[in-house]
């Protein structure tokens, strides 16, 4: 919501400063976007009095005029305009000055004479359509005085944050209603010359004002409305205190009729319509539900769609008006109006919500509908708007307006307990401040046994139970009137979340893992990456019309865009949410916690003591996914031996979308089991030797080094203490499709020091059963 | 017996050699005086069997002294070259140590454990909610009216009939009440959607830290408490902070809170739109329609939530100038927050 610093001015009869009237709103009423002053591209225009007026000496049609700039010396401009005199001051744009629209002038000569400036017309300064002539200024201002400081064009907008539950907020008279508070001063309507304006008729769904018949068919849609009939006004140009007060807000001014009822909306809150009495048949005017199928062309020129859903204003035919939404062009003011037919209307806000999401167009006054207007309000709104109307368009009235109001309503009142309010707000409140800050911004309070029974202004729907009056009152008094002392409080019944603590766990532990390992969170959307794969109804794009269901396609994505900006070496992991399809589309999708990790690049950064052939730094390969893969599943699975399953899903290398000189990628990808981590009990250290020997096996094709290393392990028992791979062997001296592997076995005896005979008897069993079992010998040398 | 010892005296001498010698001399030194062939000690200690008793026990005492002592200096010596830590002239140590990969967890994931362990200490337990949501737990028990233009502000991702990708982490409270019995203290850090395009300052995926608090007795001063204590751990302890109205349908009286510009101090700059303040959250007292939607006593309980983003509290803090760099992964943004 823009309002005008001036129009507030206006209402509150003071000047203000537009800071200063953002800080106050911003603490006691809502959020300020900005103070943007209007016209700053007039800055560099000046007030200049015009001292002679000569012929142009080469032009017939140009004058020379010598100008009081405020300068030390006069200067010399040309002119052409006609109206140009001696005497008079006009807004002058030096040398070098820039104007609307970004034109710079320069000092040059027209017709062999040096101008000095330009004497500008009001279109040259944006500020009209009249160039016939330079404008001419009704001041006193001394010549040099800034333009801007002489007449009443310069405000400021104060872009207002207006929150959905605050339509009193959306017009000038509920932000100064606001102000008034703070600055103790009181909010006044500007008077406008009555034209011995009669007070409605009211009628509970018809009537006739002035021979048109006046119909509410959809009392739901429309609770309560108002027709007025003026007849023989003159449609023209707004005055200029009129046109500038609607482009002060950033607002076009079209005519006197119909700036006339933005003036009211802007002022009061209350939407208007005026449309063409010569335009409706019969003449009536009707409000029902459109009928299925039927079509309007609005005022936008499209041609538009109804529903039964929505609520029109029809003549006797056809829909004119989509109700407070948009008019018909059929029935617009035009320059040939002379008979008008004034409305002024409550519509069911929800009504008007759900017609312009459907209709996909929205207006002020659809916005103002939709967030609920001030019925109580509307004869008030409505005889300002004739009086203004009468005054701007002269015009007559012969019949009072009517009123169609089938159930009238009387304002609502809440209770408020004095108790209540220091309960919530932690300071006690005297009773009497209560009230005096309530009835400030219009409510009315009435004690009633122990409590207040308080009377809500129409403008504020949104205060329907005694918290709203507490936050009244708290802002009110000001957010900052009440301490920060911290007190007391009770501990919490919710235990912290185990998912929480093992992603914590996961995460610290991937970084101190010494692989430079780098989080990276992604966005999960993307194309569908698996068969379960949710899709999104509404997605932004269709490259991200789905909800990932996996990790990796999201990393190998980030290690694309790492590539593009030349990074060779990413190492990146996430832990995450992914969601899988579960039954129904309308069902909840299942979501899990996944780890992934995206490896590409060399295994250590580069040092000079390396060789000189940087080529020759070793890039990560498929041992270190797999010591990654061990990583990953020890933090994540809550187990440590998972082994990679043999087709290479959710690890191995990966495709992507390399350059020549990136090294080949790596990724793996499992599924977060949350829990603890495993209990740690301290083991005693050794004190006894050890034993150590070597043994060289030959693996025929088939046998795993897991499956060796399990069936060793058994035979090793208690006192196998380490079993660690040395080498693997392939080639010259081996069985065709076999392979030497060599291990390193480890022997200790907790309790006493082990003989070398008993640990090679531990393991020639460990041999004779990788014999017996898997059909593994030790290799000959 | 003079010459063995003017021998060892001599001997002796050459101590003072080794503390200078370079890696090569220190090893002839080592095979000169004491190799087991030709060491000149070596040699004297062989001769011993042949001395007189009483020679024997002086000069083998003063020639076991002096190989306990070059022994001595010899291993100081190859421990001090084998440090490389002193008298190697010919090492430039302004050359850079050998480097290593380093890791780290994402600055907006630094941010989140940071601000979360800071309501920890003002009580606070951490939990989770779902990322997909139903309309009732996102909007409707949250007090969103139905048809309002309050729900314009939360554009959703739908997935089907009522079920959205939740625009905030408030759909906890609810699942927490309906869970557990007050009193309630909880922060829930959690990825959010809304519908906006992705541009500068805005994600169409963002990180959210909700916060609540339900018990009896609960008030505005322990909920401006709360969050001012919160304020002035993360960025300084004088931060100022204000609270200001807003709206939000599940909260009465709502609030925003804003902290002194961290940019210009709160003088006015282009940061804070010359306010000299920057909006840090939403807030405000629990509405007792929230409470009455799960069930519990409004009269008798009290609480306060509010929401924040850590990726906008980051980018305040570190200067960062586009959310889209949180998402982006290059690796050397990444690796400029490890700590």
């Amino acid at each position: 919501m823009i309002v005008s610093r001036r129009w507030l001015e206006s209402l509150l009869g003071r000047p203000l400063e537009g800071r200063d009237v953002s800080d106050r709103l911003a603490r006691q009423v809502a959020p300020v976007d900005g103070v943007v002053p209007i016209h700053q591209d007039l800055r560099e225009v000046l007030v200049a009095r015009v001292l002679e007026v000569r012929q142009h000496p080469n032009a017939d049609r140009l004058s020379l005029c010598v100008v009081d700039a405020g300068g030390a010396a006069p200067l010399e401009v040309v002119c052409g305009a006609p109206n140009v005199q001696a005497g008079k001051a006009y807004p002058f744009a030096p040398a070098g000055a820039t104007l609307p629209g970004g034109l710079k002038l320069e000092r040059r000569k027209i017709r062999g004479v040096e101008s000095n400036g330009m004497l500008c017309s009001a279109k040259e300064l944006g500020l009209g359509v009249d160039h016939a002539g330079i404008l001419e200024l009704q001041t006193d201002a001394p010549p040099g005085t800034p333009f801007l400081e002489a007449v009443p064009i310069a405000d400021e907008q104060i872009i207002i944050d207006v929150s959905a539950n605050r339509p009193d907020l959306l017009c000038h008279k509920g932000v100064a209603r606001e102000l008034a508070v703070s600055l103790a001063a009181t909010v006044k309507l500007p008077p406008i010359p009555a034209s011995a304006s009669q007070s409605p008729v009211t009628r509970k769904d018809r009537g006739v004002v002035d021979g048109v018949e006046v119909r509410v068919d959809d009392p739901e849609g429309a609770p309560r409305y108002m027709i007025a009939v003026i007849r023989g006004v003159k449609v023209q140009p707004s005055p200029p205190w009129l046109a500038t007060r609607l482009q002060g807000i950033g607002q076009r001014s079209i005519n006197n009729i119909v700036d006339a009822t933005n003036y009211i909306l802007f002022e009061v809150n209350q939407p208007l319509h005026a449309f063409d009495l010569a335009k409706l048949r019969g003449p009536a005017v009707v409000v029902r539900r459109a009928t299925s199928g039927e079509r309007i062309v609005t005022l936008d020129g499209v041609e538009r769609k109804l529903t039964p859903e929505m609520t029109v204003i029809c003549d006797d035919q056809r829909p004119q008006i989509v109700a407070g939404v948009m008019g018909s062009a059929e029935s617009e003011i035009s320059a040939a109006t002379t008979d008008i037919v004034l409305e002024c209307a409550y519509f069911q806000p929800t009504r008007i919500r759900r017609t312009r999401r459907a209709l996909g167009v929205s207006s002020e006054s659809s916005y103002r509908f939709e967030r609920g207007i001030d019925m109580l309000g509307m004869p008030e709104a409505m005889g300002r708007a004739i009086d203004l109307i009468r005054a701007l368009a002269g015009g007559e009235m012969r019949e009072p307006p009517i009123d169609l109001w089938p159930e009238p309503q009387k304002s609502r009142s809440v209770f408020l307990r004095d108790a209540r309010v220091g309960h919530l707000l932690g300071v006690p409140v005297p009773r009497k401040e209560i009230e005096r800050l309530l009835s400030a911004v219009g409510f009315v309070a009435a004690p009633k046994d122990d409590r207040l029974a308080v009377q809500i202004p129409g403008w504020r729907p949104d205060v329907t139970r005694e918290v709203d009056l507490i936050e009244e009152v708290a802002r009110l008094r000001g957010y900052d009137s009440f301490p920060d002392e911290l007190r007391p409080y009770r501990p919490g019944t919710v235990p912290d979340a185990p998912a929480e603590l093992t992603l914590h766990r996961i995460r610290e532990q991937l970084v101190a893992s010494g692989n430079g390992l780098l989080e990276a969170r992604t966005l999960p959307f993307g194309p569908a990456d698996g068969p379960d794969a949710v899709a999104v109804l509404n997605p932004l794009s269709a490259e991200e019309a789905h909800l990932r269901s996996r990790l990796l396609p999201g990393l190998i994505r980030r290690v694309e865009y790492n590539w593009a900006m030349g990074n060779r070496d990413v190492r990146l992991f996430e832990v995450g949410t992914v969601f899988r399809a579960s039954g129904r589309p309308t069902d909840r999708p299942a979501e899990e916690l996944h780890l992934a990790i995206v490896l590409t690049g060399a295994r250590h950064p580069p040092h000079w003591t390396d060789s000189t052939n940087a080529a020759k730094l070793p890039d990560m390969d498929i041992w270190d996914l797999k010591q990654h893969f061990e990583l990953a599943v020890g933090l994540a699975a809550g187990s440590d031996d998972v082994q990679p399953a043999a087709n290479g899903s959710g690890w191995g290398p990966l495709e992507a979308d390399a350059p020549k000189w990136a090294a080949p990628l790596f990724g793996l990808e499992v599924k977060i089991v949350v829990a603890p981590p495993s209990p740690v009990r301290y083991q005693p250290l050794p004190s006894q030797p050890s034993v150590v020997r070597d043994i060289s096996l030959v693996l025929p094709g088939s046998v795993t080094a897991g499956a060796v290393d399990v069936v060793l392990r058994r035979q090793g028992g208690r006192l196998l203490e380490r079993l660690d791979v040395l080498d693997e062997y392939r080639g010259a001296g081996l069985p065709a499709g076999t392979r030497g592997v060599t291990w390193r076995c480890t022997f200790r005896a907790p309790d006493k020091t082990l003989t070398e005979r008993e640990a090679v008897e531990v393991l020639e069993r460990m041999l004779r059963a990788a014999e017996a079992d898997l059909d593994v010998h030790r290799r000959q040398a | 017996m003079s010459d063995l010892l003017a021998a060892l005296n001599s001997l002796r001498e050459r101590l003072k050699e080794i503390p200078q010698a370079d890696e090569r001399r220190l090893q002839e030194l080592k095979t000169e005086l004491l190799g087991r062939k030709a060491g000149a000690l070596t040699d004297i200690l062989k001769g011993l069997p042949a001395l007189d008793p009483e020679t024997r026990r002086t000069i083998g005492g003063a020639a076991n002294a002096l190989k306990r002592d070059l022994a001595h200096a010899i291993a100081a010596r190859e421990l001090e070259l084998k440090r490389g830590a002193t008298a190697l002239a010919d090492v430039d140590l302004t050359l850079p140590g050998r480097p290593q990969w380093r890791g780290g967890v994402h600055i907006v994931t630094q941010v989140v454990d940071e601000i979360c362990d800071i309501f920890k200490e003002l009580g606070f337990t951490r939990v989770v909610g779902p990322e997909a949501e139903t309309e009732r737990y996102n909007f409707y028990a949250l007090n969103f009216p139905k048809d309002h233009p309050a729900l314009d502000a939360q554009d959703s991702f739908y997935l089907g009939g009522d079920v959205l990708l939740r625009t905030h982490t408030s759909p906890v409270q609810i699942r927490t009440l309906e869970s557990y019995p007050p009193p309630i203290r909880i922060v829930v850090p959690g990825r959010c959607y809304r519908r906006d395009p992705f541009d500068a300052s805005h994600s169409p995926v963002f990180e959210q830290i909700e916060g609540f608090a339900v018990d009896e007795g609960i008030t505005f001063v322990d909920f401006k408490a709360t969050l001012a204590a919160f304020a002035r751990r993360i960025f300084s302890p004088t931060t100022k902070v204000r609270f200001r109205p807003s709206y939000f349908p599940f909260t009465e009286p709502s609030a925003e809170m804003d902290v002194q510009c961290q940019i210009c101090g709160g003088s006015g700059c282009a940061a804070c739109k010359q306010t000299g303040w920057m909006e840090i959250l939403g807030s405000g007292m629990v509405h007792p329609a929230v409470l009455e939607n799960c069930k519990l006593d409004s009269e008798k309980y009290t609480g306060f939530a509010w929401g924040m983003g850590p990726e906008r509290i980051a980018m305040l803090r570190y200067g960062i100038p586009d959310i889209r760099l949180f998402f982006d992964s290059d690796v050397r943004f990444l690796e400029q927050f490890i700590r």
